[in-house]
């Protein structure tokens, strides 16, 4: 039965350092998931009844949610991703309140940064063999969200490139093309209908909408520290000449995607596809957006460089003496081993740190310190005064009765406009003074606030206009003005509104 | 040990009750003369307190240095103290730094109670004051000149590490170097890796700094050396911005960087210098990094 094994004529695996290199990587890459399964394992640990959680999805939608709205400068916003992730928390325990939906998403992000430990990371062991063959534990640190600082000193999420590998998977591949090929796939499915997958597609396209612009940002990052670090004669700006071709391309693309989308939305008859439509519109549109934030971004980048090879390259050679704090200890200092290199830190610290007089109590003093009842402290501060109001004369040129007369009057109906020399006469009937507003009121129609209206959604809009007729009046000149009020359609302003946002 | 710097031409002199001074009675010391000196020494350890605020502290700086017999005097109590004069002038004060066993000398321990118990701790301590200089001063003739004042961004100076510490990491992924420590040998570590891998800030509950991240250390450095006089606070952006006093400047120069430059050099270190800034590019290679939002005031 057994057959003969060729296996024996094969030389068996190295087990020296170049095979195991592979399999360090790959233990590297396995460890990066075990902290999703230890969500699930460490639920039972948390008090009250969690089982029903499924924590590692939940995980994994975290670390999807912080990926897609990591913006190119910051980070996703905490709260937002909590809020973000509710839903589908509740979907998973529908029965259970509110307040430990909200528990069981922190506690997850909590546990993705890992609150607890003092690195904010995590750590692996795993084994290799050394090039002498002896073999070495080594610990692999690693993180999956990360909290970065913003703008104003906020704090931002962001995931880091572990967290990308384990969500996407092997991502070592060619950003671009990998691109390309996401959306072509896109266009075969959406053009077949399959709307399912397209939307699959889509999002992984957005995944590598993010990578890209990611790797951008980390190389204007090191142009501004050190435009030396970084190729400007030809590497970079090949880049860079390189994505804006992308971005135009793709923005061309993706506003071809976003039209058919809508036309199959609009043309879907089943909701469910009609639902997977509306939703797949959102991506595009914040694909889109990517797009818009990288190409300004890469439009930046050359006067950015000039201005840093001014500032880094062109400062003038200066006079030579004392220390370089740099050059001979910061650099020299941090390729060293922890033990050494903690020697020089300690030097320096207990020199350089200055100095404290030390605090001596006497006796007699702390007696009296401890025995001191504590100051009450004001809560509510200083009395306050009652303040001297005066009131202000009304000097109003209309009252109120008058704007109510004059509204009433410029009232109309949509299909029967009036001319302004009309609606004079009739004021005019009930208060000599309502003429005044009413032609004011007439005017101002005349360039009508159409913006505003759309903004705030009005239904109804007055107007005025001028078709060369003068006006007869006793006391007003001018043109004998149309006044009417046209309808808006607020449903369809609301939607169009919908739709640019 | 003192240092007289001729830059006194503003040397105001208030209503002053010069006692017993002048060389002629330089050599009788009586207890007010003791009492005087050591009244001087008291107002060195306060290092925040400014001569041109004080009009008492202004005149005895002004018989130290017009009274060689006084300023001996008050070199022997600081001395006697376990203080090292560093210099006395108007721009300083009575800069003095305490002795490593002085009563007065600041202990890790005592600064930061973590670092007893752990060692990447206490040395993240120590790089951030190091670095925090490093940033201060960024070439060797800003730390000799004694008009030059530092600035320093909290952000700015752990951007700057952290983007140090990335370059090393880069070289050794090109080197294909596994820096990954072993398990039982953590003091093996490579110290930028320490850096590397803790977090550079972290939300809070009371939305304060995280005290543990690389920006709540070396926001405490800038913090603790405000409170040494070495540092002034001039504003809250970027994790707040800080200036150098000329103090901070002859610390550095006369004790701190020396004595690591000493300690390095026992470990077989030797960093070379040709005497120019490495922190501007060096002509060649790119061996040395700027971060964004340092602050390095380059001089165009």
């Amino acid at each position: 039965m057994t057959l003969p094994a060729p296996a024996k004529t094969l030389p068996s695996p190295a087990p020296g350092p170049a095979a195991d290199e592979g399999l360090a990587r790959r233990l590297r890459a396995l460890a990066c998931t075990a902290p999703l399964h230890d969500l699930d394992v460490r639920k039972a640990n948390l008090a009250g009844e969690y089982g029903v959680y499924a924590m590692a999805e939940v995980a994994l939608a975290a670390i999807d949610m912080v990926t897609l709205n990591m913006d190119f400068d910051t980070g996703a916003d905490h709260e937002q991703i909590v809020t973000r992730l509710l839903p589908r928390v509740a979907a998973q325990a529908p029965a259970r309140p509110a307040a430990e939906h909200e528990r069981v998403v922190r506690w997850v992000l909590e546990n993705l940064i890992n609150v607890g430990s003092v690195d904010r990371g995590f750590r692996a062991i795993y084994g290799t063999f050394g090039p002498d063959g002896a073999y070495v534990r080594r610990d692999y640190d690693f993180k999956l969200i990360e909290e970065v600082l913003g703008h104003g000193g906020a704090v931002y999420l962001r995931t880091t490139d572990e967290a990308v590998n384990v969500l996407v998977g092997a991502l070592d591949t060619d950003v671009t093309s990998a691109q390309i090929a996401a959306e072509v796939k896109l266009e075969v499915l959406i053009s077949r209908g399959r709307l399912a997958d397209a939307q699959l597609a889509a999002e992984q396209a957005r995944y590598r909408t993010v990578q890209y612009a990611e790797t951008l940002r980390r190389t204007l990052d090191a142009t501004r520290r050190n435009v030396r670090a970084v190729d400007w004669l030809q590497a970079v700006p090949d880049m860079i000449a390189e994505a804006l071709d992308h971005v135009a391309d793709r923005y061309r693309h993706e506003n071809a995607i976003l039209t058919n989308i809508r036309k199959a939305r609009d043309e879907a008859e089943e909701p469910e596809n009609k639902r997977r439509a509306a939703e797949l519109v959102d991506i595009v549109k914040d694909c889109i957006r990517r797009h818009t934030q990288l190409q300004s971004r890469l439009l930046d980048a050359g006067p950015l460089f000039r201005a840093e090879q001014d500032r880094q390259a062109f400062a003038a050679p200066a006079p030579r003496s004392g220390i370089d704090l740099y050059g001979q200890l910061v650099a020299p200092l941090l390729p060293l081993p922890l033990e050494r290199a903690r020697r020089v830190t300690d030097a320096f610290f207990a020199s350089g740190a200055g100095l404290r007089t030390p605090v001596s109590v006497r006796v007699g003093d702390l007696v009296d310190i401890l025995l001191t009842p504590p100051v009450e402290r004001e809560h509510l501060g200083a009395e306050m005064r009652e303040p001297d109001l005066i009131a202000t004369p009304d000097d109003s040129r209309f009252s109120e009765e008058q704007l109510a007369a004059a509204t009433r009057l410029l009232d109309l109906p949509h299909d029967a406009p009036r001319r302004l020399s009309g609606l004079l006469a009739e004021a005019r009937r009930s208060d000599p003074d309502l003429p005044y507003l009413v032609a004011l009121l007439a005017v101002h129609a005349a360039s009508p606030a159409v913006g505003t209206a759309y903004r705030q959604g009005e239904e109804r809009l007055l107007f005025a206009v001028d078709d060369g007729t003068q006006l007869e009046d006793a006391e007003f000149g001018g043109a004998d003005l149309i006044v009417g009020t046209a309808l808006l359609d607020a449903a369809g302003m609301a939607a169009d509104r919908a739709e640019a946002a | 040990m003192s240092d007289h710097h001729a830059e006194h031409p503003a040397w105001s002199e208030p209503d002053a009750p010069s006692a017993p001074a002048g060389p002629a009675h330089a050599h009788a010391v009586t207890p007010a003369d003791a009492a005087d000196a050591a009244r001087l020494v008291s107002f060195g350890l306060q290092p925040k307190l400014l001569p041109a605020r004080d009009a008492e502290y202004a005149e005895l700086l002004r018989r130290y240095r017009e009274d060689p017999g006084f300023g001996r005097l008050a070199d022997a109590v600081a001395t006697g103290l376990g203080l090292v004069v560093l210099e006395v002038s108007a721009r300083a004060g009575m800069a003095i730094a305490a002795d490593e066993d002085s009563v007065f000398a600041v202990r890790m321990g005592d600064y930061a109670r973590r670092t007893a118990a752990d060692s990447a701790d206490r040395f993240l301590h120590g790089l951030a004051h190091l670095a925090v200089a490093a940033l201060a001063f960024p070439r060797p003739e800003d730390l000799a000149d004694d008009g030059y004042i530092g600035r320093i961004t909290v952000n700015g100076v752990d951007a700057f590490v952290r983007q140090t510490c990335r370059r090393l990491e880069q070289r050794a992924e090109e080197l294909g170097e596994n820096t990954d420590p072993a398990t039982d040998a953590p003091g093996l570590e490579a110290a930028w890796r320490v850096y590397a891998r803790r977090s550079s800030t972290g939300a809070t509950k009371d939305a304060r700094r995280l005290a543990g991240s690389t920006t709540g250390i070396v926001g405490k450095a800038a913090a603790f050396l405000t409170e040494s006089g070495f540092l002034q606070r001039t504003g809250d952006e970027a994790g707040g911005t800080y200036r150098t006093t000329p103090r901070y400047q002859l610390q550095v120069r006369d004790m701190a960087g020396s004595a690591a430059m000493a300690e390095l050099l026992e470990l077989g270190v030797v960093p070379v210098s040709d005497g120019s800034a490495t922190l501007l590019p060096p002509p060649e290679g790119d061996d040395l990094e700027l971060a964004a939002d340092a602050g390095l005031p380059f001089h165009a």
